[in-house]
């Protein structure tokens, strides 16, 4: 398989009982790529991250994600990946401190690596003097770039960001943005659920889920000339209007 | 025409930290009117106040003509407040949760019904779910429903529509909407800065400062006029260079292209020449219509 491709799931199937959450989806994501993960609020689009993150197992379909089995190796999955939602990412009762020091040990980096990483890391946020800041006392905005960075400290090959600016204004959303194209820039897969159809436009590729099935995917460019739409927002009006399952 | 929210100097002080500082504005009756700012500016405090939730440490504030700390007992019968978190009763049911309300307010809920008929109907079909197993956009207008099953004069919304999507988000437009047309007066606080230009008038703030209340037409029109968008292939490239440029106060994204703040002897043809010699061979520069989003991020990297 060609090892540029970070992500690929075939035919991909959740089923709880007679409902099918997530219905044959295939995706391919490559190394760098940013990818917007979009849907309807009852898509499938968490059940399917939960999948491809090797928290859930699906009902059928393959797939490999970081290079590692999501039936056979979800363990191995979830090392070499981040992850970063906007309901739960920080511990607030804990310093800005603890919680990079927490979540990269869970993350398997040594004591020697956490110490090394951090002093550049802190020095780079412009975040050394609130080291031992409890996390509920710094702005939304700082907490927004440290959960980020905790989740990437461990230089995983993809970040799963799921509605990382939900509720977020919009100068504090682009301020995240420009992290998010730094870390592709590096190198690092961005695999990012959102509701704000502006930040659709800055990802290379897009893919709607409707009723659990994937119904559109392609460039945002690619999406707009399709359906003759000048906007992400026209596009996603027109592609998720036929949906049945509706929240 | 009355004011059914006003407001007077209100502050508020969070040991040292001045959440609110000599806030006025008022919203007149039967209007929709939005309150935009970033976090931490301030919105829910002073949502709390409004609510009667909170005492103000000084200044004063009416709503539907009864006072905040006063007549605290009888306010609150005539509003209806959806706060920021979900906060009904997880596990009652839907109806569980309606009825629980209309007895809190005293009324029945079939006297009621009629208003809230057109939100609660998609929610018909399961009467018999916990709320707490109802999904993002249900839960919504769940809490709506029981916002309103009293028939509040005024609606308090602290930004409603946080993590749903943009076709129920629309719809959820929608119902506002209707409601106004029904005589009620609301405030409602957002993220998203296509809402904003839904409201008639807005509200900026930030920092616990009113920075500007108008109609949103107004505020933009009153904008800066030097705003350019900008393209080019590798679009961070040019984001990092354009802010290099002198004559560029700031540069942003903005959906498919990049918004450019110049100053006023800006030349979009002389900048395109410099972005060529910086390697960004296809860059495209041409005069941008400022918005809603624009102003805010102005102001927001303005003062912080």
């Amino acid at each position: 398989m060609d090892k540029e491709i970070v992500i690929s799931v075939k035919d991909l199937t959740k089923k709880f009982g007679n409902f099918i959450a997530v219905d044959h989806i295939t995706i391919q994501v490559s190394r760098g790529e940013i990818f917007g993960f979009l849907g309807a609020n009852g898509a499938g689009k968490t059940t399917a991250m939960r999948i491809l993150c090797g928290l859930s197992f699906p009902t059928s379909g393959t797939g490999t994600v970081a290079g590692y089995d999501i039936i056979r190796q979800a363990e191995e999955i979830k090392r070499h990946i981040g992850y970063m939602s906007q309901k739960f990412s920080l511990y607030e009762e804990l310093t800005v401190w603890e919680n990079l020091n927490l979540f990269a040990t869970i993350y398997g980096m040594s004591a020697k690596d956490i110490k090394k990483k951090a002093g550049a890391v802190f020095e780079a946020l412009g975040m050394e003097n609130m080291r031992n800041v409890l996390v509920k006392e710094i702005p939304l905005g700082w907490k927004q770039k440290l959960a980020f960075t905790v989740a990437t400290l461990h230089s995983p090959d993809i970040v799963f960001l799921d509605e990382p600016t939900g509720g977020v204004d919009p100068f504090t959303r682009r301020k995240f943005w420009e992290m998010i194209y730094r870390a592709s820039s590096e190198g690092m897969t961005v695999f990012v659920t959102t509701h704000y159809l502006d930040e659709a436009e800055y990802c290379n590729r897009v893919s709607i889920m409707v009723d659990g099935h994937i119904k559109a995917l392609d460039s945002p460019t690619g999406l707009k000339q399709r359906y003759h739409a000048e906007t992400m927002d026209e596009v996603f009006r027109i592609v998720a209007r036929g949906a049945k399952r509706w929240d | 025409m009355k004011n059914a929210v006003e407001i007077q100097g209100l502050t508020k002080l969070y040991g040292k930290l001045l959440a609110l500082d000599h806030v006025s504005f008022s919203v007149s009756e039967g209007s929709l009117f939005g309150l935009i700012g970033p976090d931490g500016a301030g919105k829910t405090t002073l949502y709390q106040i409004l609510t009667t939730l909170l005492n103000p440490d000084d200044g004063t504030a009416t709503v539907a003509g009864l006072d905040v700390v006063k007549d605290y007992r009888k306010l609150r019968t005539e509003i209806g407040y959806m706060p920021e978190k979900f906060s009904l009763y997880p596990d009652l049911t839907v109806d569980e949760n309606l009825h629980f309300f209309a007895s809190l307010f005293g009324v029945d809920v079939k006297e009621n019904f009629d208003l809230i008929a057109p939100i609660f109907g998609q929610l018909n079909k399961f009467p018999n779910r916990r709320a707490g197993a109802l999904s993002g956009g249900m839960k919504q207008k769940l809490a709506l429903s029981c916002a309103l099953i009293h028939r509040p004069k005024v609606l308090l919304l602290d930004e409603p529509t946080t993590g749903v999507d943009a076709v129920s988000r629309s719809e959820f437009w929608d119902m506002l909407a209707a409601l106004k047309a029904n005589g009620i007066t609301i405030l409602v606080s957002t993220s998203y800065m296509d809402e904003a230009e839904r409201c008639e008038r807005i509200a900026l703030i930030n920092r616990g400062r009113i920075l500007d209340v108008n109609s949103p037409g107004i505020l933009i029109a009153g904008m800066d006029k030097n705003l350019y968008n900008a393209t080019a292939k590798d679009m961070y490239p040019l984001l990092e260079t354009l802010r290099t440029f002198p004559d560029v106060k700031d540069c942003y994204t903005f959906g498919a292209t990049l918004h450019v703040v110049t100053n006023d002897g800006f030349n979009s043809d002389d900048a395109i020449g410099r972005l060529r010699h910086e390697g960004l061979a296809d860059a495209r520069i041409w005069p941008a219509k400022g918005t809603i989003e624009d102003l805010f991020i102005k102001l927001a990297d303005k003062d912080g």
